[in-house]
């Protein structure tokens, strides 16, 4: 498989803080990436830098053979990215179907047609009975599952989930945990996912990679990572993972 | 347009055609002092539409929409006034000129960040500015003002708008009418749903790929456009035109009470908004003199306290409220 | 034109935008810690001046004397009405905010109106048409008067920031609200207080504008404009960026209005305004973007 996404040697320096410190990995097409890490690692930052919301201090980011460092945020979406953020941002005073209306007009002229794509997206996201509800009455996981319904409208050929899975029930957990690996798997998306739920992680990721401070500490197939000392040290703890 | 009609419920459609109805049948049965009064509810009403869709829609509060209708006005009058060239080529210019202010303004605020009350003192600035220019220039009247004279030779000539209250009548409903239509049709297309996520959330909607500046800068030109066409109906309707008046901010916030008391990002608020304000306002005035009070701006003061009354107890508007009595709120807006 | 003129001009726009700053040192309180959009700014700036006016006429007191219980009596007026009102819209979005205010804009400057009549309402001070010589230079004394008022009530703003409990307190609203909540501070009080101050400024420098300029109800909408002007060029946030951009207004229009016509003096200011949102949204002292 070719690398979809091609990281190279990415640092971003905020005054002071160096927050992510000469990443280099690639994340394969179709393939499922995870990136984990104790708060304040650089995971975010990462993503933010990937999706356009800043610029790289170095390095370079290369997507479906092109550089996409220096872009804005829209760019990127439109060659093919989509993410959610860590705080879900919904459009409040729209309703679910309206919501995933916006994303699916990136690809579609007509809202006629966007509003079919759009429903195909929520049956999926299992958020169909809920369309005409407004997005602010909706609950927590409901609002995540939302924001993965946005992103996945605009028809990415990477996804970026920020911690999509954070106070979920196992339950949730799972059903999210399934209609990824099914999306992966139907339509070849290439998925990017920030998680500590690790249940979530061990079940999805095809590779991982673990940060901690900025800067890469192992990254490899899930049981070398999780049995890596350092990782253990740094954020997994001494319990035996299943 | 024909999936517009279909999405309103049988009830609003009965309601609108009898009202639509009543209201091209209404000037043959009433004064000049009641068919002036809904001329300034149609120009109210399409004003409204205009600024309604750059801030209800797209979200971005412009304090100085007068200098559109300013402009519009004073580019359209000139062009009579010096070349004889009637409104109906100058309205082209005015428009022209309004929108490329609207494109300056939008390019500024929106090209260097400038947001919320900010973008609104930018706004502000522009027709300030503009305004004391026009005080200060002569050959557009200066401070005096602009008088478009009466020519009785001219009566019928309704494209230069040189006729009487039933022509501005007439033209105003359609104006009224074709800015609620032209509102439904964006509200409901691709660029409609861009500008409100950009009114929502200006970050999640580039997430999703909108180019935000873009969507921002349509909604300005086609605001300050259509602003303008106001602008050349009120100047041929009152035949004059002053700089402290047509600038002023006063004017700018007459503009924007009959959306936000409507409903402001509604298709009918500005609409609603201006047949309740208008009639009311002036309901008041004839009020004051018949008691014999002198007390001018007491309608100003109404609309004052209706203003707060609404922004407190009802910030969605007027008509969202009604649309629930009536019975008439169905799926979507 | 000689040097004894224009330092005349400038020095009329120093002492005239000193008083200015007074009145933006309110805004720049108001918005800066309440953040809250007193679109109604000019507004109880004109009330003030009606109420010195009045005073002056029925009792005989001068402005600079009748500034301290009309700055008292505002105090009031702005700690009710943030605590009953304004309150409820501070999580609200900046417009609604705006517009309500701009309703109590137009209530009051339309009651002004409706009370006194559109003409303006002098008050005719002795020292009105006195000055002071140094040289060639004249300076006039009402201006001088106002303008020593107004560093007074702005030092004694700055010393309450600086040195009293509550004044710390206020800073540290405006400065991170969550913690300024989580350490226990009454945010809800210390915000309608400092609602209070705000419009004490406004009160005080409207009394002291009446020694300079004539009550009339068109002054309100360029009162507040003027008063967003400076503390956007000043600086959100700087209390002394208030007091330098009033001065380098007052010099400006001052300037424009000999040089070029005293109609268009605002037309600089505007510019100006612009060129800094634009350029340095933080303006000149304020620190933050």
């Amino acid at each position: 498989m070719s690398a979809l996404l091609q990281v190279d040697n990415v640092s971003k320096r905020f005054r002071g803080l160096l927050a992510v410190d000469r990443l280099s990995f690639e994340v394969p097409e179709g393939g499922i990436f995870a990136v984990i890490g104790p708060n304040g690692a650089g995971k975010t930052t990462l993503f933010n830098m990937i999706a356009g919301a800043f610029q790289p201090s170095n390095g370079s980011i290369t997507f479906a053979g092109e550089r996409i460092d220096g872009l804005t945020s829209d760019k990127v979406c439109r060659r093919g990215i989509g993410r959610t953020f860590q705080i879900v941002r919904p459009f409040p005073a729209l309703s679910v179907e309206d919501n995933v209306v916006v994303g699916a007009l990136l690809r579609r002229t007509h809202a006629a047609d966007a509003r079919v794509h759009a429903q195909e997206v929520l049956r999926r996201l299992d958020l169909y009975d809920k369309r005409a509800q407004r997005a602010s009455s909706l609950t927590l996981p409901d609002r995540k599952r939302l924001e993965v319904a946005r992103a996945l409208a605009t028809d990415p050929k990477l996804l970026l989930l920020d911690e999509v899975m954070a106070g979920l029930r196992p339950t949730e957990t799972d059903r999210m945990v399934a209609i990824l690996k099914e999306l992966n798997r139907e339509s070849g998306l290439t998925i990017l996912l920030i998680e500590h739920v690790m249940r979530a992680v061990m079940a999805l990721a095809g590779q991982i990679l673990v940060l901690h401070h900025g800067a890469a500490i192992a990254q490899g197939l899930p049981a070398e990572v999780v049995r890596d000392p350092a990782v253990i040290h740094s954020y997994l703890g001494a319990e035996d993972l299943a | 347009m024909s999936s517009l009609w279909s999405a309103m419920p049988v009830r609003g459609r009965v309601i609108l055609l009898v009202l639509v109805a009543l209201l091209l049948a209404a000037p043959l049965a009433l004064d000049r002092y009641v068919i002036s009064i809904f001329i300034l509810i149609f120009y109210f009403a399409y004003v409204g539409q205009a600024w309604n869709l750059m801030m209800g829609f797209a979200g971005q509060l412009s304090l100085g929409h007068a200098l559109y209708a300013g402009l519009g006005g004073y580019v359209a009058a000139l062009l009579w006034f010096y070349f004889g060239i009637g409104p109906w080529l100058g309205v082209f210019a005015g428009v022209a000129v309004a929108a490329a202010f609207g494109a300056v303004i939008g390019w500024l605020g929106f090209r260097f960040g400038i947001q919320g009350v900010y973008f609104a003192l930018l706004t502000i600035a522009f027709a300030e500015f503009t305004r004391i220019a026009f005080d200060n220039m002569a050959f557009t009247g200066g401070a005096g003002g602009l008088f478009l004279m009466y020519e009785p030779q001219r009566a019928g000539e309704w494209w230069n708008l040189r006729g009487g209250p039933l022509l501005f009548y007439y033209l105003g409903f359609a104006m009224a009418a074709g800015a609620a239509l032209l509102t439904a049709w964006l509200a409901r297309s691709r660029i409609g749903y861009q500008w409100l996520a950009v009114r929502e959330d200006e970050q999640a909607a580039l997430s999703v790929g909108i180019n935000a500046f873009r969507a921002k800068m349509i909604a300005v030109l086609i605001s300050s456009a259509m602003t303008a066409v106001g602008g050349v109906f009120a100047a041929f309707y009152y035949n004059s035109l002053f700089p402290a008046q047509a600038f002023d901010i006063g004017r700018s916030i007459e503009i924007i009470l009959a959306p936000i008391i409507g409903g402001l990002g509604t298709i009918f608020g500005p609409i609603v908004g201006a047949f309740i304000l208008t009639p009311l306002g002036e309901i008041l005035i004839a009020l004051t003199e018949k008691l014999g009070i002198n007390a001018p701006g007491a309608k100003a003061v109404f609309y004052g306290l209706t203003l707060c009354a609404i922004i407190v107890l009802r910030p969605d508007g007027i008509w969202p409220w009604l649309k629930r009595i009536l019975g008439l709120t169905e799926q979507g807006r | 034109m000689t040097i004894a003129i224009i330092l005349n001009v400038v020095i009329q726009g120093v002492l005239t935008g000193l008083v200015y700053g007074l009145m933006a040192l309110g805004l720049s309180v108001i918005f800066g810690v309440v953040r809250v959009v007193n679109f109604a700014h000019g507004e109880f700036a004109v009330v003030a001046m009606y109420a010195t006016y009045l005073l002056f006429v029925t009792l005989g007191l001068d402005p600079i004397v009748s500034l301290f219980p009309i700055a008292i009596v505002f105090f009031g007026v702005g700690y009710l009405l943030q605590a009953t009102l304004i309150n409820r819209f501070v999580g609200r979005s900046e417009h609604e905010q705006f517009i309500l205010l701009v309703g109590i804009a137009i209530i009051i400057v339309n009651g002004l109106l409706m009370i006194f009549g559109p003409d303006a309402r002098p008050a005719n001070l002795p020292y009105a048409i006195e000055s002071y010589m140094i040289g060639d230079v004249f300076i006039d004394k009402a201006r001088v008067y106002a303008a020593i008022g107004a560093i007074v009530v702005s030092s004694a703003l700055f010393a309450f920031f600086r040195y009293t409990a509550t004044g710390t307190a206020i800073r540290a609203c405006a400065d991170n609200l969550t913690g300024a909540a989580v350490v226990g501070l009454n945010v809800k009080r210390l915000y309608a207080f400092t609602f209070g101050l705000g419009l004490a400024c406004v009160g005080a420098a409207g009394a002291l504008m009446v020694t300079i300029a004539d009550a009339s109800p068109t002054l309100a909408q360029a009162f507040t404009l003027l008063a967003f002007t400076i503390v956007i060029i000043g600086g959100l946030g700087s209390m002394a960026g208030a007091l330098v951009g009033g001065v380098l207004i007052g010099v400006s229009e001052a300037l424009a209005s000999f040089f070029l016509a005293p109609s268009m003096k605002s037309m600089f200011s505007f510019a100006l305004l612009v060129a800094v949102l634009v350029l340095r949204p933080q303006g000149l002292m304020g620190r933050r973007a």
